[in-house]
């Protein structure tokens, strides 16, 4: 028998590790099904290289397309990284990875469901020693506010992209098809994943002590503090939608569903 | 005995609650080392449970506000049997108490304009209590701890130990005041946790151990409310004053009976919630006295402009001294117009929009949500009297709260005479922080005055004092410590509650007579290391001596006033005004005796109409040359 | 709709103890807490068991029932199945004293390191002014009642005992955060936060708010901010550099080394 955390000498002699009565397994088993398939799913379509674009509508995990590779239609800025020879996706997965790694959200639901840390409240977790986020690499996760700053650029490039959704074949404005809805759903869902974040929250005015003296900043930290509450929420949705988003763009670019209404 | 764990303290404090806290941060700041002692947790004292706040004359709201209108106030919801010059004391220092909060760290609720906002309460002429939201009891006990902790640590600073020259000995009661030559030595106690004894040596003791609501069956009042204090001093030596007076707060909870007792705060109504029967009638509107028609609304239409209004109109009778909702509340359950279970409605949900509620109301919404089921914001609460307070206690000088018994002081519900015969909502927790200090600061001056000759502490006081504490487990086949409680809280209920006669009386004082020897054979099972049944078996003790002394003064005082009300005398009388109850120990029982007033001084006297004074007091008493 | 319920009570010491089968009745409206009274009064009269209020105002009665920390005083029994088996245990990150009584002094130790509440030192009482949206960010913390079940649950401590020595718990983090929002305090607490406190070690998986009988929002408006503030100071530069610019203005002096013991 162990002899720290609940079995540590002078603590309550009780052999189980909870005696909680709940399905308390439930929860962190479907944040585990659900993460590993959006992981499974996400690396499979990053590393396809193909797929990504069909006009007017570009994948989120290759917009923008900076790689010299990426296919006519869906390059940005001139594609200026001619040199890059995986898939151009790798270049700005990164950011969204970070982004949600290193969020306060999604720390919960990794740390519960991943490592078991705790599995769940009062559940006695498995490992014999624990250092939390206070050495690498975990510390890191208090740079989250430049994955957020990150974020937040691509969020613009991703309304944009969101945008030009609504141009028919030949340039012109004024298409509506599913996919311009999922595309500007999807970043709307985004942003409101993103402002809804803790350390948008401490940027806007959680940092200031004396709301009084700032009172456009405290209107600000108020909304940004209700969007806060449903922050779980936000990071559900947003993720279904980047896979609906995604897996949208491949069926339309890999030809398995055509039409008008596309 | 030769391994009785010993301490040495210049003063000791029994009880952590605001009082205790207070008199303990003032003793340390005049240099004296200090030990608190108390029966719970650091933290955890009955103080919690206050809700509506601190009541200081500071004008944030009204100007008009002064300490003369909150001495007015004080003595007039006292029915003039108050200790004027606490009174007095009272209303002139609250003020820079609460104030002294703030450089501890205390958040109190703002007005616009940053200063501490004050709200209305019963009694009160203007909005007077500084508060936080309904937790007011909390804010005020965390302060004054976390107060203590910076005191720890500037001491940590200077010697390296942060205990140096404040230590709490958390979960230790005391048992006996050890007494040499008619003054303090010291005390007896032992620690809850393993049943081993400690000794106290100390010159002054301060007293602030709360009151006695444990010994009613219906009450607001936690498991340390065992009366302690009040037996402690009186088999000392010392004496209390007039504790026939025990205040019903008018709205405790009714259902489930498990929270039967438990208190709805006065906020309600200063909020706005109004009282109704079973037939849906305002009643509260019949119900005011004569000595206070002038200051109260007669018509709800009045009553509601009020809470708007209040330069315009008079205030509601729902805000009537607390003494005087009681009784109409069980006027109307006696007269069949009660609620289901046996209380009347109070009822906020059709007065205030929900979030209002909950936001001026979070912990009563928090309390009926989780305990009863029921959502104020919705729905009316059932509510009636639950004993509350004792305005009875401890005889004290006025200003150093020294007792009868020199080196021991008192301070806060435990001791008497500031609230009169009833004491007003808000009242308390100021009083808590006015008299802790001083009694704080009285029991430093008195270490001082000392010198080197301090009392010692024989080895006979304490083989006693071990003997009686541990008599209990030597009971063979006794009863059962928690029936006989069980018994006490009824007969207490029951007999010498809130309404009184004189044959009812005397047959609690046959009965208490029996409880004598019950609680002599109460027996213990298990042994000494956190025992409750032990625990309870010696705080029946003091609850059987304070409830002698609640029965017998409350016999003897042939009026009703305040929190005493008399079916037998119901009028109040200007003569019973002029006296004082003192009960003090005589054999294993309580004796009384009758002790004149102070009368008030003059200056503070004119502060009052000849008109009202005239209600309370002999055609002698009235200032001179004003009356004809 | 008087019934018997099923109890399995923790009956024990630091060095033994096991889980005890009880029948004890039960009426209508009635809290875990009264169940455990009614043990004791009928068939156990030496069931240690701390309580205080019995209102859930002053955090005295902290254990758990079937596995989850809570105050008895606040579990209804109307939560439960007559027929459900209902187990009480003390709380399992604090040495047991005995039965479901703990040794909670940790928590008063930990409270002892957070330097006190320092005001500027000219403000004179009385003239204290602060705004009302500039105190409720602390008053929220102010409500806690210092029952110990976020430090109970929090796996830090319970399931890593060597981490009691640097690390306070949520309780007191809180604490610092509460002082450091507080509008007239004069000390920055960022860095004792980390050094002395352990604010690193929380991996803000929420058990904290999840059992805060006072609904208090631990982890999203005192854990979170709190990290958020270090990050402002040791993780992010920007920030530093626009602060070299706004002289003065919010600046703080570190609150001095706090000694443990």
């Amino acid at each position: 028998m162990a002899t720290t955390g609940i079995d540590a000498p002078g603590r309550a002699k009780i052999a189980a590790k909870t005696l909680r009565t709940d399905r308390w397994w439930v929860q962190p088993l479907f944040t585990f099904l659900a993460l590993t398939a959006f992981v499974v799913y996400s690396t499979w379509r990053v590393f396809m290289n193909k797929y990504y674009y069909s006009d007017p509508y570009i994948s989120l995990f290759y917009s923008p397309c900076l790689a010299g590779s990426c296919v006519p239609g869906a390059q940005f800025a001139g594609a200026p990284i001619t040199w890059w020879a995986f898939s151009p996706a790798l270049l700005i997965a990164w950011i969204p990875l970070a982004f949600r790694f290193t969020c306060y959200y999604y720390r919960k639901a990794y740390f519960r469901s991943f490592w078991l840390s705790p599995p769940a409240c009062a559940v006695a977790e498995p490992h014999g020693s624990y250092s939390g986020e206070t050495k690498l690499p975990l510390i890191l996760n208090n740079v989250h506010r430049y994955a957020l700053y990150l974020g937040l650029v691509l969020n613009v490039i991703l309304t944009w992209d969101a945008i030009l959704a609504f141009r028919n074949p030949d340039g012109s404005w004024g298409h509506v098809g599913l996919g311009t809805l999922i595309l500007t759903l999807n970043a709307f869902c985004l942003w409101m994943y993103s402002l809804s974040c803790h350390s948008c929250r401490n940027a806007v005015g959680g940092r200031i002590t004396h709301f009084s003296k700032h009172p456009v900043r405290y209107q600000m930290w108020t909304f940004i503090s209700k969007l806060n509450t449903h922050h779980m929420r936000w990071a559900w949705v947003s993720l279904s939608t980047v896979v609906i988003a995604d897996f949208y763009v491949y069926l339309a670019a890999s030809g398995a569903i055509s039409g008008s209404w596309v | 005995m030769t391994d009785l764990e010993r301490h040495s303290y210049d003063v000791v404090v029994i009880g952590a609650g605001g009082a205790g806290l207070r008199a303990a941060i003032e003793a340390r700041l005049q240099g004296k080392t200090v030990a608190i002692v108390c029966k719970s947790l650091f933290g955890k004292a009955h103080t919690v449970m206050a809700e509506g706040g601190i009541a200081a004359a500071m004008g944030n709201v009204n100007p008009k506000d002064n300490w003369q209108v909150h001495f007015r106030d004080t003595m007039r919801g006292g029915k003039f049997l108050n200790s004027w010059r606490m009174a007095e004391l009272h209303a002139k220092e609250a003020p820079q108490r609460v104030w002294e909060l703030e450089t501890y760290g205390a958040l109190f609720d703002r007005t616009p304009d940053g200063k501490i906002s004050q709200r209305n309460f019963g009694g009160h002429e203007y909005p007077r209590l500084a508060h936080v939201g309904d937790r007011s009891g909390l804010e005020l006990i965390r302060t004054l701890q976390q107060k203590i902790v910076s005191l720890q640590q500037e001491d940590f600073r200077e010697t390296g130990d942060y205990e140096s020259k404040i230590k709490i000995f958390a979960e230790v009661t005391v048992t006996r005041l050890l007494v040499n030559d008619g003054r303090i030595a010291g005390a007896y106690a032992y620690y809850r946790e393993t049943g081993d004894f400690v000794l106290f040596e100390a010159p002054a003791v301060v007293l602030a151990t709360g009151g006695i609501g444990k010994t009613f069956k219906v009450t607001s009042a936690s498991w340390e409310y065992t009366g302690d204090g009040h037996a402690l001093a009186m088999r000392a030596g010392a004496t209390t004053l007039n504790m026939e007076f025990i205040q019903f707060h008018p709205t405790g909870m009714v259902w489930p009976l498990s929270v039967k007792g438990i208190l709805v705060t006065e906020s309600v109504r200063g909020d706005g919630g109004i009282l109704t029967n079973s037939e849906g009638k305002r009643f509260m509107f019949d119900y005011i006295p004569d000595v206070f028609k002038a200051q109260y609304a007669t018509t709800p239409e009045e009553g509601d402009r009020w809470y708007t209004d209040p330069e315009n109109n008079r205030r509601p009778p729902e805000l009537l001294p607390r003494d005087e909702v009681a009784r109409a509340i069980n006027s109307e359950v006696k007269a069949g117009r009660g609620t289901p279970h046996g209380g009347v409605y109070l009822d906020v949900s059709s007065r205030l929009p929900a979030d209002v509620i909950r936001k001026k109301l979070p912990s009563m919404w928090h309390q009926f949500k989780e305990l009863a089921d029921v959502d104020i914001t919705q729905e009316p609460m059932e509510v009636g009297p639950t004993c509350h307070y004792v305005m009875g206690g401890v005889e004290v000088d006025p200003d150093t709260e020294q007792t009868r018994l020199p080196g021991l002081f008192a301070a806060g519900e435990v001791s008497g005479g500031m609230h009169g015969s009833n004491r007003l909502g808000g009242n308390s927790l100021s009083d808590l922080l006015v008299f802790g200090r001083r009694a704080g600061l009285g029991a430093a001056i008195y270490v001082d005055g000392l010198a080197g000759s301090r009392p010692s502490v024989t080895d006979e006081m304490v083989a006693d004092a071990e003997e009686e504490a541990l008599a209990a487990f030597h009971v063979e086949g006794g009863e059962n410590p928690y029936t006989i409680h069980a018994d006490l809280q009824q007969t207490m209920n029951d007999l010498v509650g809130i309404i009184r006669t004189e044959s009812e009386m005397r047959e609690a004082l046959d009965r208490l007579e029996g409880f004598k020897e019950r609680v002599r054979r109460a027996s213990v099972q298990g042994g000494r290391a956190f025992n409750p049944g032990w625990h309870l078996a010696l705080d029946l003790k003091n609850m059987l001596l304070v409830s002698e002394a609640i029965a017998r003064s409350a016999l003897e005082r042939q009026e009703s006033r305040g929190g005493h009300t008399r079916d037998d005398y119901p009028v109040m009388s200007p003569e019973w005004r002029q006296l004082n109850i003192v009960s003090r120990t005589e054999g294993d029982g309580v004796a009384i005796y009758r002790q004149p007033l102070d009368p008030m001084r003059e200056d503070l006297l004119e502060l009052f109409d000849v008109d009202e004074l005239k209600k309370y007091m002999t055609e002698a008493e009235l200032p001179k040359g004003e009356h004809s | 709709m008087t019934y018997k319920a099923k109890l399995r009570v923790w009956r024990g010491d630091d060095e033994s103890g096991d889980l005890k089968n009880y029948e004890v009745d039960v009426n209508e409206g009635e809290v875990v807490l009264d169940i455990v009274h009614r043990l004791q009064a009928t068939q156990a009269p030496d069931l240690a068991v701390r309580w205080n209020c019995k209102a859930g105002k002053c955090g005295s009665c902290s254990a758990e029932v079937n596995g989850k920390p809570r105050l008895m005083c606040m579990t209804r029994m109307n939560t439960f199945t007559e027929d459900e088996v209902i187990t009480i245990t003390p709380m399992r990150t604090f040495p047991v004293i005995r039965d479901l009584v703990t040794d909670v002094s940790y928590n008063y130790a930990k409270a002892r390191m957070v330097p006190a509440f320092a005001p500027p030192a000219d403000l004179e009482p009385g003239d204290y002014r602060m705004a009302q949206v500039d105190v409720e960010r602390s008053q929220e913390f102010r409500k806690c009642i210092e029952c110990f079940l976020c430090n109970n649950v929090c796996h830090v401590m319970r399931d890593h005992e060597d981490n009691k020595a640097s690390f306070s718990g949520p309780r007191f983090l809180m604490r610092i955060a509460e002082l450091d929002m507080h509008p007239l305090d004069t000390v920055d607490r960022r860095q004792t936060a980390v050094e002395d406190h352990g604010l690193g070690y929380c991996n803000i998986t929420k058990c904290c708010t999840e059992v805060c009988p006072e609904h208090i929002h631990i982890t999203d408006n005192a854990l979170i901010p709190l990290k958020e503030r270090v990050a402002d100071r040791k993780y992010d530069p920007l920030f530093s550099v626009a602060s070299l610019f706004r002289k003065g203005k919010e600046k703080r002096a570190a609150a001095p080394a706090t000694p443990k013991g």
